[in-house]
């Protein structure tokens, strides 16, 4: 428990940790899931696997928007900003992401006009900025992050700003959940919902996870003590034999969500019937596509896309980590010819996917311990 | 990716876009609130922000432990380059003190 000393309400997380072994039954293992990635890579950093009883097994689930995101999908955007004039915006995180010939940095480095916004609204500013280039955006991430495009959007036809569009990656996270839940091999007793995600949808979306599915779910915020709490949570309903949606995040999640970004999403998203979530496979209305009536800012409907496919090798095992299946030290790639800096597979792409955390974290610390020992 | 950002309405600029100008320890920028239209802000309210809109409003005690968390998740620096990074340029920056 070294990190635990560190924290202001170590008395808290000390109470919780008692509770969370009080109430695990000794005599099964329990494999909870945290859909956000922003999770996993608060457990790693405060060191809560330490703290869990060594029966509780949390599985790193699919919410990491780059990391879920196909390489076909960065070719075909940086080859629309191989054209003349275009200049190509998106988030710092996107940046490094490896496409077949190079990240968004590479192609920078090679004359492409590559800059990163911080917001997809200083996009837009860019494009009122150069009336004579056009300039693209990038645009990733689950639903905390599509209101924001869409309202960009809605401003640029508003403002009738002709010289931007959006090559729009935007997924939604319970086909995701449902796509873990549908496969054969699943093995997860209960989820970790997302915290930020859920500031928009709220919790009713997950009620069939429960419902249908008899899994426990509980939304949770992502201090240390608010996953311990979740944790709590998740074993008080098993133990009951109950399974509900629960919303430890009250301070900031609203049981019905923000009903203005949804309202933004409405107007200028809709499903695509599939899409390819890397790892994982084609998951049916599982993204969103920018509507008709937004269709002149529709990078995909200005510019043609070669529409791109890249398979993953296939010893890399993405999908049975997501899946809980495996342990991402169990993938026959990892800390091998998949590392951060070179990543093979999808879960090794981000900070936030879970082979990139546990190798930043636990790796890392494992491969000191040993060498201390073999010191000693 | 899902990085959301305490930060403290400082002005409520009126007119057609919905913005704001918000502090985040000591750095002013302009933000969009179109996403929090039914909140009514007010100026010292708090706000989460993510990708330089407002995602929902907290209080004042929530938002300093989100800023501690941010702290303890070894996340100010990538906090206050993405808060520095909104509205490209500095030019923002003359509405501070």
């Amino acid at each position: 428990m070294k990190f635990v000393d560190e924290f202001r309400d170590a008395g808290v997380i000390h109470k919780a940790a008692d509770e969370i072994r009080r109430l695990a039954d000794l005599g099964r293992q329990y494999r909870f899931m945290e859909v956000c990635g922003g999770h996993t890579h608060a457990i790693y950093r405060f060191g809560l696997k330490d703290i869990l009883p060594p029966n509780i097994d949390l599985v790193h689930g699919p919410g990491c928007p780059v990391c879920v995101l196909p390489m076909g999908r960065i070719d075909d955007g940086l080859s629309i900003a191989k054209g003349p004039n275009v200049i190509f915006t998106a988030f710092g995180d996107m940046m490094r992401v490896p496409g077949r010939e190079g990240s968004p940095l590479e192609h920078k480095a090679r004359g492409m006009d590559v800059r990163i916004v911080y917001s997809p609204s200083d996009a837009l500013k860019l494009a009122q900025k150069n009336p004579d280039k056009h300039v693209l955006f990038f645009a990733i991430g689950f639903e905390t992050t599509a209101p924001s495009t869409a309202l960009t959007l809605m401003r640029a036809k508003a403002l009738g700003v002709t010289n931007f569009s959006v090559f729009c990656n935007h997924v939604t996270i319970i086909p995701g959940i449902r796509a873990i839940l549908d496969s054969p091999d699943m093995r997860i007793d209960a989820f970790i919902g997302p915290g930020h995600v859920s500031t928009v949808i709220g919790c009713r979306p997950y009620e069939w996870v429960a419902r249908n599915e008899g899994k426990p779910i509980v939304v949770s915020g992502f201090e240390p003590v608010d996953v311990l709490q979740a944790v709590v949570m998740l074993l008080r309903q098993l133990k009951a034999g109950e399974a509900k949606v629960e919303n430890q995040y009250k301070r900031v999640v609203p049981w019905e969500g923000n009903r203005a970004a949804l309202k933004a999403m409405a107007e200028v998203f809709e499903l695509r019937s599939y899409f390819e979530w890397r790892g994982m496979g084609f998951i049916s209305q599982s993204a969103l596509r920018i509507r008709d009536t937004y269709k002149d800012w529709d990078a995909e409907h200005r510019f043609a896309v070669p529409g791109v496919r890249v398979t993953d090798p296939k010893a890399a095992q993405c999908g049975e980590v997501l899946k809980g299946v495996l342990k991402p030290v169990q993938c026959k790639l990892f800390g091998k010819e998949c590392t951060p800096e070179r990543p093979v597979g999808a879960l090794m792409v981000s900070s936030e996917g879970s082979c990139a955390a546990y190798y930043n974290y636990e790796h890392r610390k494992h491969e000191t311990l040993t060498r201390i020992g073999a010191a000693v | 990716m899902c990085l959301a950002i305490p930060a403290k309405i400082v002005e409520l600029l009126p007119g057609e876009e919905s913005r704001a100008l918000v502090e985040v320890a000591g750095v002013r920028r302009h933000i969009d609130t179109g996403l929090l239209q039914d909140e009514r802000l007010q100026l010292g309210d708090w706000v989460l922000v993510h990708v330089g809109f407002a995602m929902s409003k907290i209080s004042e005690e929530q938002a300093l432990d989100q800023l501690q968390t941010l702290t303890m998740l070894g996340e100010n620096e990538a906090v206050m380059q993405e808060v520095k990074g909104y509205g490209l340029s500095d030019h923002d920056r003359k509405a501070g003190p």
